[in-house]
């Protein structure tokens, strides 16, 4: 598996999937919890990706 | 307060997590003695196998999640063709590094007896099974952290 998109897909998915489980006892907190926290990895990876695509200059 | 509840029966099964008036219905220090063997089993146990500590506990499916995420995230690591770094004090990062892989208990010495995790260098995916390996393992410590704390009653 050499996508690394896929990779940073699955990676996120686990260790949102882990801080949530840690953060919330609730599984439905646990849910919200760790849907916003892997949009959040992945938007961000998307968004640094994309300021640093005229790198180098 | 199902939560609650199951803490507290938890904590009476495994001798964990008491009062220290509780737990001995002696002296502080005593009862605080006594306590140790059971939280440092309690500890040990998870970080032999990631999320036992928290069956342990009752919460079945906390422990659930973190042993299948986890397990998930080294084997991934290991198949990206990550490395398990060696303890090597002459060069800091590498034992640190070593120290962050030794997070995940059993499934860190299974995969050394049978000496996987050394790492393909050249491969594409090296830097990103370090990744997995070293967060899965550092993940783990927080684990263990947390049952340590349920257990104590602080959370």
């Amino acid at each position: 598996m050499n996508s690394h998109f896929l990779l940073l897909l699955l990676f996120s998915a686990l260790v949102s999937a882990v801080f949530a489980t840690l953060s919330r006892d609730d599984p439905r907190a646990q849910l919200r919890t760790g849907s916003l926290m892997f949009g959040a990895f992945v938007g961000v990876a998307l968004l640094l990706g994309w300021l640093m695509y005229p790198l180098p200059l | 307060m199902a939560i609650k509840s199951t803490t507290r029966s938890a904590q009476g099964r495994t001798g964990v997590g008491r009062s220290r008036a509780e737990a001995s219905g002696t002296t502080e220090t005593s009862a605080a003695i006594s306590d140790r063997g059971p939280l440092a089993l309690l500890c040990l146990a998870g970080w032999a196998l990631p999320g036992a500590a928290h069956f342990w506990l009752g919460k079945r499916q906390k422990g659930t999640v973190f042993l299948v995420a986890l397990v998930t995230m080294f084997v991934t690591g290991l198949l990206l063709k990550g490395r398990l770094f060696p303890f090597d004090v002459s060069e800091p990062l590498v034992a640190l590094a070593a120290l962050a892989n030794a997070g995940m208990g059993l499934p860190w010495l299974v995969s050394l007896m049978f000496d996987a995790g050394r790492g393909v260098v050249t491969a594409v995916s090296y830097e990103y099974g370090n990744c997995f390996l070293i967060v899965a393992g550092l993940l783990n410590f927080l684990v263990v952290l947390d049952a340590f704390d349920v257990a104590v009653g602080r959370k």
